[in-house]
C-alpha cells in the first residue's frame, strides 16, 4: 500500500473519530444515555490514536511511546482523585491541553521557519499566544482551587492598565511577526510574554468567580485546539476545538446569567473586595435553635428543600445531608436539593457532590423549576449558600449583587440556616434572610450539625 | 488567502454551530462531567502532537512535540476515566430501589 492510500484510510478513521464526538456529546444530553456517550468519546479517541501511530510519516517512536507512557502516568492518577478536588483537577487540564497546543505551535514555527508565510505566521501566532496564556491563566485557577494561592482576588492600583498593556505587547510582538516572519528573537518573547499575561488574568480574580473563569479557560483551551487545526490543516482537530470551545464558551454565558454580571466585570471586576468597608459592623438579632430543635422542626414538615452551597463542600457535609435525605423521605417527607447555577467552585459542582453521596438525581432541582415551590415549601435547610439565598439580589437596587437570580427560600415557612458565624459571605454583603422572624440560625459546622440533626431524628423514630 | 483556510473555516464553524446546538440540550445536572468530557476530547491535540514527535525533524521539535504528547494523552487517559466514574455516579431514585 502506498503512502496516499495510507492517508485515505486515516482521514476515514478521524472522519469516524469526529462522528462519535458528536455522539459523546449528544448522548451527555441525559444521565441515562451519558455512559454510552463517554464510550463512544473513548472509542473515538482509540481510533484517532491507533490510526495516526500508522502514519507514514512518522520514521521515529521511541519519543512517542515514552511520552504516551509519561502521559498515562500522569493521566491515570489525575483521573481517579477524589471528587471534591475535581475543580482543580478540571483547570490543571485546561492547562495540559493549553500547554500542548502551544508546544505544538511553537514547535512549527521553528521547523518552518525561513519557508513560513505571513498568513501562517498570523495563524501560529494567535494560536501560541492563546494557549500561552490559557496555560498560565489555568495553573493560577487550580493554585487557588487547591488553596495553593489565596482564593480571595489580589488586587493593586492600575492593575488593569498593566494587563491590557502586556496583552498590547504580546498582540504586537505577534502582529511584528507577521510583517517578518524571519525575526525569530520575537517569537521567545511573545510567548513569555504571553505566559505573563495569562497570570496576571485569572490572580485578581476570587473563588466564587471560579465557575465563570474556569468555563472560560475551557473555552480557551478549545479555541487554541481549534487553531491549531488551522495552523496544521487538521479538520479533526477543528471540530474537536470547536466543540470544546463552544461547550466552554455556553458554560460562561450560563455562569455570568447566574450571576447577572458580563464577562468584563468578572474578568476586570475583582469581585469580592469591594464590600468589607460597606458592611455594618452593627450587631443585629437573630433567632438560633439547636439540634433538637431543629429536627423537630423538619419532623414536622410534609416538605422539605435543601440548598447546598460551597460551604458544604468545605464541610464535606454531603454524605451526612443524603443521611437527612433518607431519614426524612422515610418518614414521608418530601425532600429535595436546590441547586443554583453558580454554587460551589465550578459548573455543576454541588450536583456531582450529591450524586457521589449517592442522592439520587432526580432529587436534585435547577433554580427555575424549584422557585415555584417554595411558597409551598415548609422548611427551607441552607447549608453553606449564602449570597444565593439572599433577598437583597431582588429587592436591594444597590447591592452588588441586585439582578442576580436567587433561590427564593425566603417564601417558605420557615428557612434554617446551618452557619459558622454570622460572618458575611463571598460577596461580602449582609444578607436579610438571616433576620426574618421566620428564619432560624443553626451555628456550627455543617457536617457536625447535620449529624446532630439526623442523630435526633432517628432517636424520634425508635421512640416512636 | 490560502485555499485551505476557507474550507477551515467552514469545518470550524458548521461544528461551531453543531456544539452550540449539542451543548445546549445538556442537563446541567452533568455540566461538571461535560467539562471533563469535552476536555477528553480536545486532547485529541495528542495526535497532531504524535506526528511532530515521530517526523523527528530537528532536536526541539521532537522535544516540544514529546512535552505536548505526554500532556495531551494525561487529558485523554484522565479526563475518560474521572468522566466514566462521575457519571457513574448519577443514579435516579427508581434504579437505587430496585
Amino acid at each position: 500500500m502506498n503512502a496516499a492510500a495510507i492517508q485515505q484510510y486515516l482521514d476515514f478513521a478521524y472522519i469516524l473519530a469526529v462522528v462519535l464526538f458528536i455522539l459523546a456529546l449528544k448522548w451527555l444530553s441525559s444521565p441515562v444515555s451519558a455512559r454510552r456517550g463517554v464510550l463512544a468519546g473513548e472509542v473515538a479517541a482509540g481510533l484517532a490514536v491507533v490510526a495516526t501511530l500508522c502514519n507514514p510519516e512518522l520514521v521515529a517512536y521511541k519519543w512517542i511511546v515514552i511520552a504516551l507512557i509519561i502521559g498515562a502516568g500522569i493521566g491515570i492518577p489525575l483521573g481517579m482523585v477524589k471528587i471534591t478536588a475535581v475543580p482543580q483537577r478540571t483547570a490543571l487540564s485546561h492547562a495540559f491541553g493549553a500547554l500542548s497546543a502551544a508546544m505544538i505551535g511553537i514547535a512549527e514555527y521553528y521547523v518552518g521557519l525561513g519557508h513560513i508565510s505571513r498568513f501562517e505566521m498570523g495563524e501560529i501566532g494567535m494560536e501560541v499566544i492563546i494557549g500561552s496564556l490559557t496555560f498560565t491563566g489555568s495553573l493560577i485557577a487550580a493554585g487557588k482551587l487547591q488553596e495553593l494561592l489565596p482564593q480571595r482576588p489580589i488586587v493593586y492600583k492600575g492593575q488593569n492598565i498593566v494587563s491590557f498593556s502586556v496583552f498590547g505587547a504580546a498582540i504586537g510582538l505577534a502582529a511584528a511577526l507577521v510583517v517578518h516572519p524571519e525575526h525569530a528573537v520575537l517569537f521567545p518573547i511573545m510567548v513569555i510574554v504571553a505566559l505573563v499575561f495569562g497570570m496576571l488574568l485569572v490572580t485578581p480574580i476570587g473563588g466564587a468567580d471560579m465557575p465563570t473563569v474556569i468555563s472560560l479557560l475551557n473555552s480557551y483551551a478549545g479555541f487554541s485546539a481549534a487553531l491549531l487545526g488551522f495552523v496544521l490543516n487538521s479538520k479533526v482537530l477543528i471540530v474537536a476545538g470547536a466543540l470544546d470551545g463552544s461547550s466552554g464558551f455556553i458554560l460562561s454565558v450560563i455562569m455570568c446569567k447566574a450571576m447577572n454580571r458580563s464577562f468584563s466585570n468578572v474578568l476586570f471586576g475583582a469581585f469580592g473586595t469591594i464590600q468589607t468597608s460597606v458592611t455594618e459592623t452593627k450587631e443585629r438579632p437573630v433567632r438560633s435553635a439547636s439540634a433538637e430543635e431543629a429536627a423537630e422542626i423538619l419532623d414536622a414538615a410534609r416538605k422539605v428543600v435543601i440548598v447546598p452551597g460551597y460551604g458544604m463542600a468545605v464541610a464535606q457535609a454531603q454524605h451526612k445531608l443524603r443521611e437527612l435525605h433518607d431519614v426524612l423521605t422515610k418518614r414521608g417527607i418530601d425532600v429535595s436539593f436546590a441547586i443554583h447555577p453558580v454554587a460551589g467552585r465550578m459548573p455543576g459542582h454541588m450536583n456531582v457532590l450529591l450524586a457521589e453521596a449517592d442522592v439520587p438525581y432526580d432529587r436534585l432541582i435547577e433554580m427555575d423549576e424549584i422557585n415555584p415551590e417554595f411558597p409551598r415549601t415548609d422548611v427551607v435547610l441552607v447549608v453553606g449558600a449564602n449570597d444565593v439565598v439572599n433577598p437583597a439580589a431582588r429587592l436591594d437596587k444597590n447591592s452588588p449583587i441586585a439582578g442576580m437570580p436567587i433561590l427564593n427560600a425566603s417564601e417558605a415557612q420557615t428557612v434554617m440556616v446551618i452557619k459558622r458565624s454570622m460572618s458575611p459571605g463571598f460577596a461580602g454583603i449582609d444578607n436579610e434572610l438571616y433576620y426574618l422572624d421566620k428564619t432560624l440560625m443553626l451555628f456550627g459546622d455543617a457536617k457536625t450539625f447535620v449529624t446532630g440533626i439526623v442523630k435526633e431524628l432517628n432517636a424520634v423514630a425508635a421512640g416512636s | 488567502m490560502p485555499a485551505d483556510f476557507i474550507s477551515n473555516l467552514y469545518v470550524f464553524i458548521l461544528a461551531g454551530f453543531v456544539g452550540f446546538g449539542l451543548i445546549k440540550r445538556v442537563s446541567p445536572l452533568l455540566h461538571t462531567p461535560l467539562m471533563s468530557l469535552t476536555n477528553a476530547l480536545d486532547a485529541i491535540v495528542v495526535v497532531a502532537a504524535i506526528i511532530i514527535t515521530g517526523r523527528h525533524e530537528t532536536a526541539l521539535s521532537t522535544t516540544l512535540g514529546a512535552i505536548a504528547v505526554a500532556a495531551s494523552f494525561s487529558n485523554m487517559v484522565g479526563g475518560f476515566l474521572i468522566t466514566d466514574r462521575m457519571i457513574r455516579m448519577f443514579k435516579s431514585g427508581k434504579a437505587k430501589k430496585s
